[in-house]
């Protein structure tokens, strides 16, 4: 009896992953198949959309999952620009993979760094707290002109894609758009793996009740200074691909502005989703784009009203209001 | 030489720690009243410091513009509270970080829009110098820092023997008690956020004449003003002119061996150091 009970059961919760995860490869596919259909403009911004969704994710595991509003990931996206600059034009010939573990490695440090002290504070304090940080980091390379170029930034030749033994080859815009699909692909399963394992769960907790958490036992803080950790190495690791994709390091990404953009993607998008801050960028330069045909550079004027309205009256973003609307 | 190079930057300090204060005090009165973290502060500022410009140019009076930047800044931060914040209330405060950012957005690129790149400048009212040590002094920067220390004084006096201001104290402390005792807490909030945008609109018109008006320096100055509310305490306003006036001396100390680019990284520094011994701030008494 109870076999016969539980298997459709099974069998049901199966084709729900199943379902899942043909979604995900039908979406990656349509993402793959794009570049050679798109025109270069509309290319272009496909694979920037898919550079500032991996930074949006990455600080959805803070806002999203863990109830932390962190107002700084301008500073790990600036790292990670910087630190591959760093690989790419100290080390010849220039080495791809070495530029990705300097950047992260950047990151990394950076992140270490903010975590250690803005973890301490809660709410909003935290928020100010991650702000101030990146206009440190900002400060220090807009001003240290002899390393960081200053005010005009690095800029560095493209490296080639390289597997030892296997493959060296220059990218194309097509290649390059397939690589960065593929490891923000990659990245977004990581964290959806990660925000579903026991140590996302008590992420979740700690922002649905944080001194029941600490309570129950679990050590908040350190759990809090590993999310800010791993937030900002995949910040980082957006910062890595817009670098190589752009072949610049400048001081105005690790302006807090850029933070407040990604705020605004996982606002428009829906924060605790991860796929709703991709969606909120792709939304948000979208509405650039639109905007900026009426409004030429002032297309923030609309995009700020839309998205102060949408703070208001949609707080779980496009993606919640659609979910919503469906059920 | 040193020693003369530290008084003056001890003047200097003071005059750019008023103006600080009194950003900061608007920014901290907010705050402590409705749970509000207001991201357009800077830009109200910015705003309050055009306004400035376009009335001086009309009248040629410094004081209409004052005046003239203040109200219309207040009557601005007032319909933006109502449209944008009073729905927001009793929401989780990070919702009115990311509204204020919104609405920054906005007034800043408005500015740019409206107004232009080029930097305008404000004339001063008046124009003497007195002799300090090897330079000549301006006047005004003098009389900005007492106009300043004179406005938060007239807010502290107000806060504490108005009706108005005893109905705001009492709606900091207990919103509800303060709305069953009569006191419209609605109108209370609309109130204040008005000061406060008042207040960034006059040190915006005072501060003009030193740095020129542009449509970014809003930013500069509510980082600086986000520093001085934490290290003084969030909505505590003793704390918030202590603090500014320590961190711009920190920072006019620091600039007599560093560019001023560089000096700003004192004041993190602060910050820093603060968040680690007294996350509650340095000026405030220790909470039981």
């Amino acid at each position: 009896m109870t076999d016969t009970a539980r298997s459709p059961r099974a069998h049901a919760e199966m084709t729900d992953t199943a379902r899942y995860w043909l979604g995900l490869v039908a979406v990656v596919a349509l993402l793959g198949i794009a570049p050679l259909v798109l025109p270069e403009f509309w290319r272009r911004f496909l694979t920037e959309i898919l550079i500032w969704g991996l930074l949006a994710m990455s600080s959805d595991i803070l806002i999203g999952y863990t109830g932390m509003v962190s107002f700084g990931h301008s500073a790990f996206f600036g790292l990670g620009m910087y630190g591959t600059a760093a690989a790419l034009l100290t080390v010849s010939p220039p080495n791809l993979w070495l530029g990705m573990v300097y950047g992260l490695a950047a990151a990394g440090v950076v992140a270490a760094f903010v975590a250690f002290f803005a973890t301490r504070l809660r709410d909003i304090y935290f928020s100010i707290t991650t702000l101030v940080f990146s206009q440190i980091f900002y400060v220090v390379i807009f001003t240290w002109t002899e390393v960081t170029g200053g005010e005009n930034g690095l800029t560095f030749r493209q490296p080639a894609f390289w597997i030892p033994g296997v493959v060296e080859a220059r990218f194309t815009p097509v290649t390059l758009h397939w690589f960065v699909l593929a490891v923000v692909t990659v990245s977004y399963v990581v964290l959806r793996r990660i925000t579903q394992s026991p140590f996302g769960m008590v992420l979740q907790s700690i922002r649905e009740n944080e001194p029941r958490t600490r309570a129950i036992g679990y050590a908040v803080e350190r759990y809090k200074i590993v999310a800010v950790m791993l937030s900002g190495i995949f910040a980082g690791l957006a910062g890595v691909l817009y670098a190589i994709q752009n072949k610049f390091a400048a001081p105005d990404f690790v302006f807090f502005l850029v933070s407040g953009e990604v705020v605004i993607f996982n606002v428009m998008g829906g924060m605790g989703t991860l796929v709703g801050p991709v969606a909120g960028a792709a939304v948000f330069f979208l509405l650039r784009e639109l905007f900026s045909r009426y409004f030429t550079q002032y297309y923030l004027i609309p995009v700020g009203i839309i998205f102060t309205f949408m703070v208001i009256f949609m707080p779980q973003g496009l993606l919640g209001f659609a979910r919503r609307r469906l059920r | 030489m040193v020693y003369e190079q530290i008084l003056i930057q001890t003047v200097n300090g003071l005059v750019s720690g008023m103006i600080l204060a009194l950003v900061a005090s608007g920014l901290t009165l907010i705050f402590g009243i409705m749970d509000v973290v207001n991201f357009a502060h800077g830009e109200l500022f910015m705003l309050g410091a055009y306004v400035g410009t376009t009335t001086l140019v009309a009248t040629g009076s410094f004081w209409a513009a004052l005046l003239v930047a203040s109200v219309l800044i207040g009557l601005l931060g007032a319909a933006l509270q109502i449209t944008t914040l009073r729905p927001l209330l009793g929401r989780d405060p990070l919702t009115t970080i990311l509204a204020t950012f919104g609405i920054s957005l906005v007034l800043q690129n408005y500015a740019l829009w409206q107004y232009g790149p080029v930097a305008r400048k404000i004339q001063e009212p008046f124009t003497g110098h007195f002799r300090l040590f090897h330079l000549d002094y301006p006047y005004y920067r003098i009389v900005i820092a007492v106009l300043s220390a004179a406005i938060i004084g007239g807010l502290w006096l107000f806060m504490k023997y108005g009706t108005y201001g005893i109905w705001i104290r009492a709606t900091t402390q207990d919103r509800v008690m303060a709305s069953a005792m009569g006191i419209p807490v609605p109108l209370v909030h609309t109130g204040v956020f008005a000061i406060g945008a008042a207040m960034a609109a006059a040190s915006g018109v005072l501060f003009g004449p030193l740095v020129g008006v542009n449509h970014a320096m809003g930013l500069d100055l509510i980082l600086r003003a986000f520093i001085v509310v934490v290290v003084g305490g969030m909505g505590n306003l003793g704390g918030s002119v202590l603090a500014a006036i320590f961190i711009s001396l920190a920072e006019s100390f620091a600039s007599i061996w560093v560019s001023p680019a560089q000096a700003v990284i004192v004041s993190f520094v602060v910050l820093i150091l603060t968040l680690l011994v007294r996350p509650t701030g340095l000026f405030v008494p220790t909470p039981k």
